[in-house]
């Protein structure tokens, strides 16, 4: 793939500063739930700044416009890291987050497309996400629609048999207009994925099912943009594995790399050194 | 189409594809097909035992074949429902509302989206295939999901009628649940006037000693109970109660004020079932009547060839008159 990108210093330093805003966000708004997935929201911030700040064709004001790039967390436990950017895009209004894990509130540790402008699809079943953007494709197809559908998965859930079954039939339907982000931050709740349950070599699983495979640094910005920018047309006839590798908990220096932060709480001192080091990060 | 006349000890599965004519989904679906673009359907690899296949040879770029994998199939069903397609799902019921019950509860009825799954083959139609092809969960299960629609047709007749309602005016999803399409009809076909309609019990006769209530191949064989039962001095009331959920409460009370006595009939397990939902009514209203769930009590089916199986568990005409005349005798 030629990596190419006409993309402005100004737009790259934007999608870091966006990826800050996401983390800063996480880390206040798990301090209200008082539980919550920081490790696996921190290694997808580059992500979704990429993707929302750059990438992604949708419209806030009409939040079922039917030709909008689709983007589904198959990992849904890192929406808390969506949810400050789908209101900073204009989807919601940012105060409606303050009611995030209260009785009744739109705003859980998992994304309900029925309560959440912005969201396409629910989630929260690992596993599942794949599938759906097979369906989606399935049906941009069928209505002749040039849209895309991203899912991103997590490296713990490519352990989850039907995430196989979905990628088989994407292979098989040759789905151009699927891409599946994989966000290998290599830890999952009870330990390291590769000695939990080891689901390497990725890369080659995905090209032995008919995938396009592109792995990048999952933190880096511009290898992040030019490698969304330089997908295959949708009308190839391969569907696009990004194999992001990216560090749990990225961002907080005593939350790199541990899986005990999957899910966690932070108390005020250290809430005060993670703001502190977000805010001082690149 | 073939002549084979069906034989009780024949049981082979593709003379059973040829004779699946009340496996009424896929042509019903080729039908509407031009005029609803939103139709789309799919299989995972049991598209011509289904019947679907009569949809997907029509417009072979709406349907999809999965292959084996089920829990697949109705995720992506969900996907392409949230685009605006009404996805038909159809494969073996112990596939489908058995085994991918959790993708049913998270990815289609969680979201209330409009996926239509169709559950063919169900209690013990498969006979000696085995009883991991069996069904005798599917309507406990799917009941208990918030946002379900759960029908269990009597025929094909009904079956076309309530996929076609379900595509015109339906909202949310549906699980339908179907025997193995062999059986004898209980409506005749016609294309004048709408026999079936979803939530909307059917009462076949009218009686004033014991109701029935059946769904399903059930219906039929309640009715075969029925008179045998008028030859003997009971009148029987028979109701088709094809939509288990929403259950249609006042035909089960004006059924209990009638008649005093009510059986229910089912090929699933008595557990969850149909006879939960009516006793459910009956309990709640304060209704004062004589009751008993009839099925399957809380076991696992033998295998064998499906008449003598129906035979067995008292599920043909001759052991549902039996059942129903030790419940009217009863003090």
């Amino acid at each position: 793939m030629t990596k190419t990108s006409s993309v402005s210093p100004e737009k790259i330093d934007l999608i870091k500063e966006k990826a800050k805003m996401s983390r800063l966000e996480t880390i206040r708004l798990i301090a209200k739930a008082k539980s919550g997935h920081y490790g696996s929201s921190f290694s997808s911030s580059e992500i979704f700044a990429t993707l929302y700040y750059h990438i992604l064709n949708y419209d806030p004001k009409n939040p079922k416009w039917p030709s909008r790039d689709r983007f589904v967390m198959g990992k849904g436990h890192s929406a808390v890291g969506v949810y400050p950017i789908l209101a900073d895009v204009g989807f919601f209004p940012k105060e409606e987050l303050d009611t995030y894990t209260d009785l009744g509130s739109p705003f859980g540790d998992h994304p309900d497309m029925n309560k959440i402008k912005g969201v396409d699809f629910s989630s929260g079943s690992i596993g599942h996400g794949l599938s759906v953007g097979v369906g989606m494709s399935l049906g941009a197809r069928v209505d002749n629609e040039k849209y895309r559908s991203y899912i991103l998965m997590g490296d713990g859930e490519l352990q989850e048999g039907q995430v196989w079954e979905a990628a088989m039939s994407a292979g098989s339907f040759k789905l151009g207009n699927l891409v599946a982000i994989i966000d290998n931050n290599k830890v999952t709740v009870d330990g390291n994925t590769e000695e939990l349950m080891n689901i390497n070599p990725i890369k080659e699983k995905w090209e032995n099912f008919g995938w396009n495979v592109v792995e990048v640094d999952g933190h880096n910005v511009e290898e992040l943009v030019k490698t969304f920018e330089n997908l295959p047309s949708v009308d190839s006839d391969k569907p696009t594995a990004i194999i992001c590798d990216t560090v749990a908990g990225k961002g907080v220096s005593f939350m790199e790399h541990g899986y005990e932060w999957h899910v966690a709480n932070l108390g005020e001192g250290d809430i005060k050194r993670a703001i502190e080091e977000i805010e001082g990060g690149q | 189409m073939s002549t084979t006349t069906f034989h009780k000890d024949t049981w082979e599965l593709y003379k059973s594809l040829e004779m699946s004519t009340q496996l009424t989904a896929g042509e019903t679906l080729a039908k509407l097909g031009k005029d609803h673009p939103e139709i789309v359907a799919m299989s995972s690899d049991l598209s011509k035992p289904t019947r679907l296949w009569d949809f997907g040879k029509e417009f072979p770029e709406r349907f999809f074949n999965f292959g084996l994998a089920e829990k697949n199939m109705v995720t992506a069903a969900a996907g392409l429902a949230s685009t605006g397609k009404t996805p038909f799902v159809s494969t073996y019921a112990s596939f489908l509302g058995v085994l991918a019950a959790e993708n049913i509860r998270t990815a289609v009825a969680y979201p209330n989206l409009n996926v239509r799954l169709i559950g063919t083959h169900t209690g013990i139609a498969m006979g000696f295939y085995g009883t991991s092809h069996h069904a005798t969960e599917d309507i406990s299960i799917t009941r208990a999901m918030a946002n379900m629609t759960v029908i269990s047709p009597a025929d094909g007749a009904a079956l076309a009628e309530m996929v076609e309602e379900s595509v015109k005016t339906y909202e949310g999803p549906i699980y339908f649940r179907v025997s193995r399409g062999r059986e004898e009809p209980v409506y005749e076909r016609s294309s004048e006037k709408v026999q079936n309609k979803i939530g909307k019990a059917n009462r076949l006769t009218k009686g004033s000693d014991l109701t029935i209530i059946a769904c399903g191949i059930e219906v039929n064989e309640a009715l075969k109970a029925a008179d045998q039962l008028k030859d003997q001095g009971i009148s029987t009331q028979v109701i088709d109660m094809h939509t288990i959920k929403p259950i249609d409460t006042e035909a089960i009370l004006d059924a209990a004020k009638e008649t005093g006595t009510i059986l229910t009939v089912e090929e699933h397990n008595v557990q969850g079932g149909l006879g939960s939902a009516v006793a459910e009514v009956l309990m709640e209203s304060g209704v004062n009547c004589k009751f008993k769930r009839h099925g399957f009590y809380d076991e696992y089916s033998l295998i064998g060839k499906p008449y003598y199986l129906y035979k067995h568990y008292k599920l043909d005409g001759d052991g549902i008159a039996e059942v129903a005349k030790n419940l009217v005798n009863r003090d």
